[in-house]
Order: C-alpha cells, then sequence, then structure tokens
C-alpha cells in the first residue's frame, strides 16, 4: 500500500524475506502464531525474526527498532503500558513510531460482506499523523497539583501528513479528502495543521478538500458514516476516529492497520488493543492480523501470496460453518483456508 | 426606576399601557399573572426585591432566548409550561458581548444580576459573529459562572428511529480547563504548542459532581475515561482524583476506560455504559458521539453546573438562521433542557408530566417537525405537546 515510496523492498536474502516479529502482550504472542502457521503452511518466502519487547525495560525496545531499522518491515502486536509506573516510562509503542519516524497510520474501513453492523457501504481510508500531536510525552507539573501537557504541532509534520494522504487518494482513486480538526478552538494549533492541508490540497485539483470539526464528525460517523472518503487528521483525533470507524464495521478483530515512514513499515492492528482479557483463551479475532499481514506483503511486493490469503480470509467469514461472536475457537479458522 | 409621589399601582397600569403594545405582552394575551409578574420584575429597583428567588411559590428562571430559531422555541417551551402550569416565571434577559471597564470583554450586568439572583437558567442558541473581536458568549457564560460541569443526558428517543436502540447515559465533562485552557504559542515559526491544563482542584470538583449526580439519579456506575497510558502525568492526575472521590462513594461502581476503548465499545453496544466522567476534549467529543447516537443535536439536552449553585440549561444546537422565524424549528432540545431543569430543582412531576407529553408526540409521528421526519409547525408540534400535557392532568 505504501507504493508512494518507490524503493525496493528490504532485507531479501536467497529470495527470502527476512521481517521483524514483536509479539507484544495479550493476545498479541497468540495472534501472530496464526499468522506464522498461516505463512508457513502457504510456503510464504518470509522468514520472521522474533523478538521479545518486556514492558519494565528499556534494552528490549531498543534491541527491536534496532532489528526494525536491520529488516525494514515489522510485524507487532501491541505492547501493553501500564500507567500505574512513573511518568518517565514512556509508551513503548509510541517509542516506537518515534524513533523509527513512522509518520504515516494509514487505516482502510471497509463494510465486510457477511459482517452484521448496523451501518453499510462503510469505506473510509485513514490517514493519522504518528509522530506528534498530543502523543509528544511533554509533561511537567508547574506547581503543584498543576499538570501541564503539551501538544505540538509543526508545519513541517502536517505537510508531510497531508502530502502522504493527497498521494495515497489519488493512488486509490479516491475523490475527496476530509481534513478532522478542532481549529475553532485551538486556534494556532490545530489552525497550522488545517492551513497546511489546504496549502498541500491546492496542489491536488483533482481531489475534492473539506474539513470538518472532530465533534461533528463523530457525530456524523455514527448516523451517516458513507458521506466520508478520505479523512486526514492529527494524533488523538486519529486515535478517536480510527476506533470509531473500527467499532462501525465490526470491531477491533477485523480492522488492520499499518504504519509508514520514509524507510520502514510496521503492520499491527488497527486499534491496538491488548486484549489481555481474552488472551489465551483461544478466542481472539484472527482477522485483523492476517489482513495486517496481507498488507505487509503488498508492501513487500508479495501480491499474490498477499491476495489468495486475503480471499481465504474474507471467503472464511463468509462461510456459515464459521461465525464471528461464535463461541467457535480461533485456530480452526485458521487453518480452514 | 422609582418616582417618589407617585403610587405604586398607577404607575404599574402606565407600564403596563405602555407595554401592552410590544410583541412580548401580545405573546401573554390571557394570561395575565405571570405576564404581570415579569414586567414588574423588569421595572422594580434591584434592591427592592428580595434576594431570594421564590415569589407567591413561584420560581424564578432567567431565561435566555438567544438567537436565531432561539425565541421562537422559547415562546414554545413557555406555552408548554404554562400548559403543564408549572411553578416557573420567566426573566427574559439578552446575553450580547459587551465591554466592560478595563476593556475587558463581559455580560450585560443585568444578566449577570438575574443570574446571580435566580440561580437558574435557561438559555437557547448564541451565535459568534466570526472576527468580532471577542470571544464566543458560550465562553464568556462560562467563565462569568465557573461553570465547571457538562451534564448530558442521552436517552433513545421511542418514535425517533436511531440504528441505535436503548441508549441510556449520561456523559460528565469538565468544562474549564484541559485542552481547552486556549493557551497557545509559536514557538518558532512553524512549531506550535497548545497547553493542556490538568489541576487536582478542578479534577477532585468535577469527579464529585459525577458521583453526587449518580447518586441523586439512581445511576449504578462511572467510569472515567482517560488516556493515561500516552499523558501519564495530566490523565494519570484526573485518574488519581476520580479514584480518591470513588472511595467516598461505595454504592457506586466506578471504572475506568481508555478513551479509544470508549469510543470502539459506544458505536457497537451503547447500553454498556451508564455515567460517563472525563476530561474537556474527550467529552467534547464523546457527548457529541452519545447525542449522533439518539438523533442529535436537534433531540439532545445539556446542562450546565457552576459553582455557587448556578445551572444553566441549554440546548446545544446551533442558531439555525436560515429558517429562524418561518414557525419551522423543532423545540425539543430546549424542552428536554427544561425538563432537566425541573428535575434539578426537584420538581420532578413536572419534569415528568412534560416528558412524557413530548415523547409521547414524537412516538405518535402525526405532529412532528421537519428535522424529525414531519410537516407540521413548530406551534403546531407546541400545541400537541401542550394539549397532551392537559390531558396527563
Amino acid at each position: 500500500m505504501a507504493t508512494v515510496k518507490p524503493l525496493p523492498p528490504p532485507a531479501k536474502y536467497g529470495g527470502r524475506h527476512t521481517v521483524t516479529l514483536i509479539p507484544g502482550d495479550g493476545i498479541g504472542p497468540e495472534l501472530l502464531n496464526h499468522v506464522r502457521e498461516l505463512f508457513r503452511f502457504s510456503c510464504v518466502p518470509v522468514d520472521f525474526e522474533v523478538v521479545n519487547v518486556c514492558s519494565s525495560t528499556e534494552d528490549d525496545i531498543n534491541n527491536a527498532i534496532t532489528a526494525i531499522r536491520r529488516n525494514g518491515v515489522a510485524l507487532k502486536g501491541n505492547i501493553e503500558t501500564l500507567h500505574t509506573l512513573p511518568a518517565s516510562h514512556k509508551s513503548r509503542n509510541n517509542l516506537l513510531r518515534t524513533s523509527l519516524d513512522l509518520y504515516a497510520n494509514v487505516m482502510h474501513c471497509k463494510s465486510l460482506p457477511g459482517v452484521q453492523t448496523r451501518h453499510n457501504n462503510i469505506d473510509i481510508m485513514i490517514i493519522r499523523e504518528n509522530t506528534e500531536g498530543e502523543y509528544s510525552s511533554l509533561e511537567h507539573e508547574s506547581v503543584t497539583g498543576v499538570v501541564e501537557c503539551l501538544k505540538i504541532i509543526t508545519r513541517t509534520n502536517s505537510l508531510r501528513i497531508a502530502e502522504y494522504a493527497f498521494k495515497l487518494a489519488r493512488e486509490k482513486g479516491r475523490k475527496r479528502v476530509t481534513a478532522v480538526h478542532k481549529a475553532n478552538i485551538m486556534k494556532l494549533g490545530d489552525g497550522l495543521f488545517l492551513q497546511c492541508c489546504r496549502e498541500v490540497a491546492a496542489g491536488y485539483p483533482d481531489i475534492a478538500f473539506d474539513a470538518m470539526i472532530v465533534d461533528n464528525t463523530t457525530m456524523q460517523l455514527v448516523s451517516k458514516p458513507q458521506q466520508f472518503d478520505v479523512m486526514v487528521m492529527p494524533n488523538l483525533y486519529g486515535n478517536v476516529v480510527s476506533n470509531v470507524c473500527a467499532g462501525l464495521v465490526g470491531g477491533p478483530g477485523l480492522v488492520p492497520g499499518a504504519n509508514y515512514g520514509h524507510d520502514y513499515a510496521v503492520f499491527e492492528t488497527a486499534t491496538r488493543n491488548t486484549g489481555k482479557s481474552i488472551a489465551d483463551r483461544n478466542i481472539a479475532n484472527p482477522t485483523a492480523m492476517l489482513l495486517a499481514s496481507c498488507m505487509m506483503l503488498d508492501h513487500l511486493k508479495l501480491y499474490d501470496y498477499a491476495t489468495m490469503i486475503r480471499n481465504a480470509v474474507l471467503t472464511t467469514m463468509n462461510e456459515t460453518r464459521v461465525r464471528l461472536n461464535s463461541p467457535r475457537r480461533c485456530s480452526p479458522h485458521t487453518f480452514h483456508n | 426606576m422609582y418616582f417618589p409621589g407617585f403610587s405604586y399601582e398607577a404607575f404599574s397600569a402606565c407600564v403596563l399601557v405602555m407595554l401592552w403594545q410590544t410583541k412580548h405582552l401580545l405573546m401573554f394575551v390571557g394570561k395575565i399573572t405571570p405576564n404581570l409578574t415579569h414586567v414588574l420584575g423588569a421595572v422594580k429597583k434591584p434592591a427592592l426585591c428580595s434576594r431570594s428567588a421564590f415569589t407567591r411559590g413561584l420560581k424564578t428562571v432567567t431565561l435566555i432566548p438567544g438567537d436565531g430559531i432561539g425565541p421562537e422555541i422559547s415562546v414554545a417551551v413557555m406555552k408548554i409550561f404554562e400548559a403543564a402550569k408549572t411553578p416557573i416565571q420567566w426573566e427574559e434577559r439578552n446575553v450580547t458581548a459587551i465591554q466592560g471597564p478595563g476593556g475587558k470583554w463581559i455580560i450585560p450586568p443585568d444578566c449577570k444580576e438575574s443570574m446571580d439572583r435566580t440561580l437558574i437558567g435557561l438559555k437557547g442558541p448564541l451565535k459568534t459573529p466570526i472576527a468580532a473581536g471577542h470571544p464566543s458568549m458560550n465562553l464568556l457564560l462560562r467563565k462569568t459562572f465557573d461553570l465547571y460541569a457538562n451534564v448530558r443526558p442521552c436517552v433513545s428517543i421511542e418514535g425517533y428511529k436511531t440504528p441505535y436502540t436503548d441508549v441510556d447515559l449520561v456523559t460528565i465533562r469538565e468544562n474549564t480547563e484541559g485542552e481547552y485552557s486556549g493557551i497557545e504559542h509559536i514557538i518558532v515559526d512553524g512549531v506550535v504548542q497548545s497547553i493542556k491544563l490538568i489541576t487536582e482542584d478542578a479534577s477532585r470538583r468535577i469527579a464529585e459532581y459525577a458521583f453526587e449526580y449518580a447518586r441523586n439519579n439512581q445511576r449504578s456506575s462511572v467510569t472515567a475515561v482517560h488516556k493515561a497510558n500516552i499523558m501519564r502525568m495530566s490523565d494519570g492526575l484526573f485518574l488519581r482524583k476520580c479514584r480518591e472521590v470513588a472511595e467516598n462513594f461505595k454504592d457506586i461502581k466506578f471504572t475506568e476506560m481508555y478513551l479509544d476503548t470508549v469510543c470502539l465499545n459506544m458505536v457497537q453496544d451503547p447500553t454498556q455504559f451508564d455515567v460517563l466522567v472525563m476530561p474537556n476534549l474527550y467529552g467534547d467529543i464523546l457527548s457529541d458521539l452519545c447525542a449522533g447516537l439518539i438523533g442529535g443535536l436537534g433531540v439532545t439536552p445539556s446542562g450546565n453546573i457552576g459553582a455557587n449553585g448556578v445551572a444553566i440549561f441549554e440546548s446545544v444546537h446551533g442558531t439555525a438562521p436560515d429558517i429562524a422565524g418561518l414557525d419551522l424549528a423543532n423545540p425539543t432540545a430546549l424542552l428536554l433542557s427544561a425538563v432537566m431543569m425541573l428535575r434539578h430543582m426537584g420538581m420532578h412531576d413536572y419534569g415528568k408530566k412534560i416528558e412524557t407529553a413530548c415523547f409521547d408526540t414524537i412516538r405518535d409521528k402525526k405532529v412532528l417537525t421537519g428535522d424529525l421526519g414531519g410537516k407540521s409547525k413548530c406551534s403546531e408540534f407546541t400545541e400537541e405537546i401542550c394539549r397532551r400535557v392537559k390531558d396527563l392532568d
């Protein structure tokens, strides 16, 4: 999907790609095991370099980052952030994204046939700025009992993400890009973001551009989601909107997500859930992770394998024998194709 | 004004005659008693009236009709309250930004005086002209009365179908700080920082209000919505205060949930939520999300609770200038906010009566305004509700 980058896929030795695999916590390990099983079964020429990241030490995450730099591509589960730990302990997922400068988080929410939801015909691409905004992790307690948290918006990053959004929209033949913001309140911050989007939009006259305030956006999403095409937004609004859209198309177990930078790409589930409550019970839905692995195969230009696995997953979902939310176990689903 | 030598009755009679010419009086034809009090309230010297909001068993409420469709929906609400014989008298005030001493923008002093006296307000939509040079009126009101809690109960309306049924939750949003502190700086050209402010006092205050609300309204659980995994210190502080307050309310179940998880679950199964408490930005987004679940801002009530016992209830939709004055507006949002106000004042019976009449009218689908899918006028819709209210007696 990141064909905006003209460089060939990296780390190919003897016709086989090496991809970093970060199992993470909660349901991550079991879902990624399913991916490995499926790849082995389908003879996909990908080898996984597994790097475990434990939530407490710094070394593990640095090892993971080095491995991704080496291989260029990664597939990961979510690493839990215990918010009982002090503020100096940063979110591992966030650290990974900022160190590798994975500036674009891309999520494609499409209504899947065979999945019953309240809304139909949803087809929204969400492009979320992934490195700055509210996730800058810059906080301080200036006076006891008063905490300030800085939200940083820069021109460079806003232009970059807007450029990415429009390029992707053009490539995929999409007609409209909507910028989501709260510039009526955060006049300078979101105002800058909106201005950058407008500047980039001027260079793409074939694509319509409009802007919508984030609270109105969520209201419109739950009443008429079919009106949206491509959406671009800063970090926190992206978190909200992508979760709302994932809920609209059927839940966190169905939507894959990708994080793209100039040199690296990391694939995961779109809603980045750890899923501790359902871990190790063989009930987690592997669809999101399997579709994320298909996105990864597309990125590695292994299109045939990607299409084969994607079709298998979507066909399985349509089958009457295996249904979502049924008491059936997760593993038979994986081996059906 | 007070003219020594004149008899007060004669003076009132003169004023009454003069005011018969005005539109306000025409609206109250046939309803002399509340009309007179309204007129007398306007001409009496403030120091002469009693500080209490009670006069002859009636409670006085400050009414701010607002702009656009504001006046017509305010009239509709007043009519319905008349039909229900609620012991409310209205004091109308207008809110426009004026520059006070020192150049600071303030609300008109008569409005402030009225609110300080009555402590309860009902407000229609206010327009914020762009590039007017002054902050939004809503923001001014919030700052003037320290309206720290925004409460939005979202209940599915039977008869107004949305893809979501059985929604019954309340969002309580911290209204004074957080991401909306308005503190922004340009560090260097092309780099902007916005400051999100979280304080112990504000967090404790909103948490206490949320638990009090839950207890007083027989709600079983309160969920704190946060993003403390990313914003460790700020949302962490908010969460800590919520936990501390929860210790004093053991009868209410307290849970914590990440903002993204709430959004995800809200659109799949909103019935799992009861009372939600959160900082400003998340509250803004979630309260509008929940309003969308039940049918939009045209049917959603809202209340703002301030320190010092002030409470202002409002409709949160826009001024709709395109349909202003055409008798097409839908007064449901303002009416449900007024019902919330009655409940806040302890007049549960009247509130229930008016709410039932309103919901019955919508469920019946015979007389509905355009936005609800019907073809009736605002006045017809109001008449129908008035008729049902009288029948319920």
